[in-house]
Formats: structure tokens, sequence, C-alpha cells
């Protein structure tokens, strides 16, 4: 069952996550905790395997922790079904997966009328905010019409990133955006999730291991063997 | 369908070339269909037109009945104590014989069905055959080029035509109707077939133990070969239509496979595995029946011209039938392939753990 907090937009409390690794168990989570307060980007940095991505595996609900708590927008998720994970991250979080991962046969535009679609809501009038928000990262009419093929990378992850600001999400969890860039475009990126967590109050967490992009983050932390620190 | 539509739209070959299977395979049952709807017409239509309720099968004292219009004899004894019979309002005995027909210097096989007026079908034109006269239908006039007042050559009995009835067949062989007595000539049997009964009850005692009757359609399986031609064609068409189910079946199985990191993505930003589910569905649904409507379309318009040359049977349920089980089949072959969709695990969009 969740309960509901006045907290932050996302709170980590203590959380500690394990995998089965043969007869023992690898410990990825190590009691971390962490408040990230809306309007705010926290930037996670730390070596390959130090449990980064699990962390926001953790954030995004989609793994459910050994101990601890995770609150999303006020809401305790650890004791939530499944339906109420997906409805959760559906209504509250925004995802920016770290490859675009964005549909082949959806254009840019219906890219982002899916998340509508899949909200019950009506697509016809989700076009005009849709389409306004395109725009807003940088894709202009004749781009919005286009499928993934036809987009550049850095397009791509622009698409990526309004998807995942398209509901309207209290949370944004941001996975190593910048990998597949270059460092000018993925400099570009950086700017506009900076740019988009401030307009729109996201409470965001980046994962990332390019320290060049620290300088717009909030705050930095760093992850060590499953610790923060 | 937001999303099942679109797909579609993107990888329209694979889907185009899914649709023409089910396109071909509907087409193939409805044509199979409608020729099996046309062949039991062709076999049991003069039996089937009969106003009766109930066929009486007969045998000797010593044997029991069985339902076979070519093992079957009712005697006078049977034929008395079913007239008699509480509940019975009549028992009219038929007599059924296959032969050959010969007039106008052609020569066809022909069923000839002795009976009373009351059994025979509405004359379209004469008069009702005495003793020495048939009845024949539209078809073997016209075939045989025989008019009212004509003579046909039945086995050896040169005999008048008296009327002309529409088409019944019996056996695959166009129906002649004659008196018994005739019909006794020209099949060498003293003893009638069949009786054709109307109203409840039956007879008791040796005559219930030697006779058997059954209701008009639950009689159609006595005439020789239906049931094994029936039998057959209806196993090849449910061949085909499991056939088609397995190959929607597998033609989903691989897209879903194909579409686990899109699904995976889906979860991930929040579509439930219902929704999922129906999505894949109606994708399917929408192949399905684009495939089937068009298949059943083909095949009706391909048995309309084929009617002329072999017995087939064009109706809406013998289109709408094949039509209906292509799509619900391979629904049930879409629906085990797509239920791989709720296994998916949405954590895969995120990537390899770090």
């Amino acid at each position: 069952m969740s309960t509901t907090t006045a907290a932050a937009a996302l709170v980590l409390d203590d959380v500690t996550l394990t995998y089965p690794d043969g007869d023992r168990r690898l410990t990825a989570l190590d009691a971390v905790s962490l408040t990230v307060p809306p309007g705010s980007l926290t930037a996670v940095v730390g070596p390959s395997g130090s449990g980064k991505s699990s962390l926001l595996a953790v954030a995004a609900t989609l793994m459910r922790p050994d101990s601890g708590r995770v609150t999303v927008a006020g809401r305790e998720t650890t004791g939530m079904s499944e339906k109420e994970r997906a409805a959760l991250r559906r209504e509250r979080v925004g995802i920016v997966f770290q490859q675009a991962n964005l549909l082949p046969s959806l254009t840019a535009e219906e890219q982002l009328l899916a998340v509508e679609h899949l909200r019950g809501g009506s697509v016809r009038a989700a076009r005009a905010r849709a389409a306004e928000l395109l725009e807003s990262v940088g894709l202009d009419e004749a781009k919005r019409r286009r499928r993934p093929h036809q987009l550049s990378g850095g397009e791509r992850q622009r698409v990526n990133i309004a998807r995942a600001l398209f509901g309207g999400p209290s949370v944004l969890l941001v996975d190593e955006p910048t990998s597949a860039l270059d460092h000018e475009r993925g400099a570009r990126v950086m700017d506009l999730l900076a740019a988009v967590t401030r307009q729109h109050g996201t409470a965001t967490v980046l994962v990332t291991h390019d320290r060049a992009l620290l300088g717009r983050a909030d705050r930095v932390v760093t992850m060590t063997d499953g610790r923060l620190g | 369908m937001f999303v099942a539509l679109r797909d579609i739209r993107f990888a329209r070959g694979r889907f185009a070339l899914m649709g023409t299977v089910v396109v071909l395979i509907t087409m193939l049952v409805v044509f199979l269909n409608g020729l099996t709807g046309g062949l039991a017409r062709e076999a049991t239509s003069a039996v089937a037109g009969l106003p009766a309720g109930r066929v009486v099968f007969g045998a000797p004292a010593w044997a029991a009945a069985e339902v076979s219009f070519g093992n079957s004899t009712v005697d006078e004894r049977q034929l008395a104590a079913w007239r008699a019979a509480p509940g019975v309002t009549s028992a009219e005995p038929l007599g059924v014989a296959m032969t050959r027909l010969t007039a106008g210097g052609t020569a066809s096989s022909v069923s000839v069905f002795g009976s009373t007026e009351r059994l025979r079908p509405e004359l379209l034109r004469g008069t009702a055959p005495r003793d020495g006269q048939v009845a024949v239908g539209e078809r073997v006039a016209r075939e045989h080029g025989l008019r009212v007042g004509g003579t046909v050559t039945l086995g050896s009995r040169e005999l008048v035509v008296a009327g002309i009835t529409p088409d019944r067949s019996h056996g695959h062989a166009p129906t002649v109707w004659a008196t018994l007595g005739t019909w006794s000539l020209v099949g060498h049997q003293p003893q009638p077939t069949v009786l054709a009964v109307t109203g409840d009850g039956g007879p008791s005692g040796a005559v219930a133990a030697s006779t058997r009757a059954v209701e008009l359609d639950d009689a159609l399986p006595g005439i020789p070969g239906y049931a094994a031609e029936q039998g057959t064609l209806r196993l090849v068409e449910g061949f085909l239509l499991v056939v088609s189910a397995l190959v929607v079946g597998a033609f989903f199985t691989v897209w879903t496979v194909q579409r686990r990191p899109e699904v995976a993505v889906l979860k991930a930003v929040g579509a439930s595995g219902g929704y999922l589910v129906r999505d894949a569905l109606a994708q399917a649904l929408a192949v399905l029946g684009a495939g089937a409507l068009l298949g059943g379309a083909l095949g009706a318009l391909g048995g309309w011209p084929a009617s002329a040359a072999v017995p087939f049977e064009l109706s809406t349920a013998t289109v709408a039938v094949p039509v209906a089980a292509m799509v619900l089949l391979g629904l049930a072959g879409a629906a085990l392939a797509v239920r791989r969709i709720t296994s998916v695990d949405p954590l895969t969009a995120l990537g390899a753990h770090r």
C-alpha cells in the first residue's frame, strides 16, 4: 500500500538493492539516501558497475529495492503493485533513455502522442502541445514529421527528452544522455536538460560518467560500489 | 490501436505478406465450403425436401435396422404398424433406387423416388405421374430435351413424362419421381425403402425392434457416400483453418520477439500489460479482418461463375462462417503469441546495469 507525503519530488531513503550472483548476492545499492527537490538537477557520477543505473531503475519504479523507501511525487512506491507503478510512471515520471529508444514506426510528433494515448488522453487535442514542446527543444515542423531513422543522433535525443517531458512529470530521470553524441551536441543536450529542469520544475537525476558536463548540475554526487559519496 | 496501426503502415511489406496468406487461405476455405454445401445439396435435396418429420428405416424381423438407404426395406407389416401407431399422423412408403435414364440419344444416372403425390415436390408443369409415367427435374428435361408428353427409358422401361418438377437430387443423381408401382418395376424391388412419417410416437413390440425412426436431418448420413464425402471435405477445411491459425501465431510470435525493445520502452514509460496486449490483438484483428473479408469476397466471386460448372452453394452462411472462423482462430493463434508481451521486462529499456 502506498502512502502520500508532502516531501521533495524524489526521495530515496536508506535504499538497498541486491542481485543474485551465483551462490551469493551482489549489492548494487548499499543504504543509499538521496533527496531531489523540484527544479533542481542532480548529477550522479561514478565508474561502470558502481550502481548508477540501479539507482535510476529504483527511482523509476522499474525495480523494487530489498529495503528502504522510494518516494516519487509524494507517493511511497515500494508497496505498490506493478499496475500502480506503471500508472505512476505514466503520470509522474519521465525517463530519458541512454539510446533514444524511439519507436521506429512513429514520427517525432507521434512519439509524444503515443504517451498521451497510453495515458488515455485525446491524441487530437494533444497535437498542438506536442508540436510546441518539440519546437521548444529545437525541432521544426519538417523534422517533427520524420521517423527516427530520418533524424540525426542529436535530434533523436531531443525527441527522447521531449517525450519524457510530455506527460508533465514531477521527476525526470536521465540515463547517460550524451554517450552517443559528440562533445558539441552533448553539451547542447545538457544545456537543454538544465533549461527544461528549471522551466518545468522537474526533480532531475542525471546519470553520467562525462565529468565535463557537470557544470550544468546543481548538485553532483558520486557512486562507488553502490554507495553515495 | 495508436501504435498498432502505425506499425502496420511502417512494416507494410511484412503485414502485406501475412495479409496475403490470410486472403489466400480464406479464399480457399470459402471455395471449399461452397463446394461442400453444393455437394451436400446434390446428395440430399430430395430427402431433405420431403414433407415429413422423420424417416423410418426397416430391416427383416431377424435383423436390426440401420440408417442406410442402401440397406433398408420396409414390409407390409411394418408399414401397417407405423400407420396404426398412436401419435403418428401419416406414414407413407418411399422407394429409392438408382438407375439409368435414356432419352434423346443421351443417357445419365438418375435416382428414382417412388412415392405418393404428397411426398413429391410441387410440379412446375404438367400433371402428377400415374403408373407408367414419371416427373423429371428441370435440369434433366433440359439436358435430354424432354417435354411433357415425351418418353424416357428408365432402366429397360419406357415411360411417359407427365410433369416437370424443380431440381432435386439424391446421391449426386438427379431425382425422377414416379408412383410406387412404377418405381417397383423400374428398380426391381418389391418393397419400399423407407417410410416418411409425420407426427410423434411409434409402434411397439417386434416392429419397433426391426425399424428405426430418425429425424429428417439425421437420415441424411444414410445416403450412400454422403457422410464420407462431407467428413473428408470438412476435415480439409478444418486443417486449413488450423494451419492458418498456426501461421498467424508464428507470424505474431516472430513479430512480438522483434518488438521486445519497443515493448520494453512502452512499459518503461507507463504502458500497462493490458494496454499492450489489446494493442497487439487489435493489430492482429486488423490484419485478419481485412485479409479474411477480402479472401471471402474473392472466394464468393470465384464461386459464382464456378457454380455453373460444379456443385457450389453460394450463400451468406457459406461465406460468412469460414470468414468468421478464420478471424477467430487467427486471433486465438495471435493471442498465444502476444501474451509474451506481458513477460517483457521494462528494465531492459534502460540497458545494462552499472
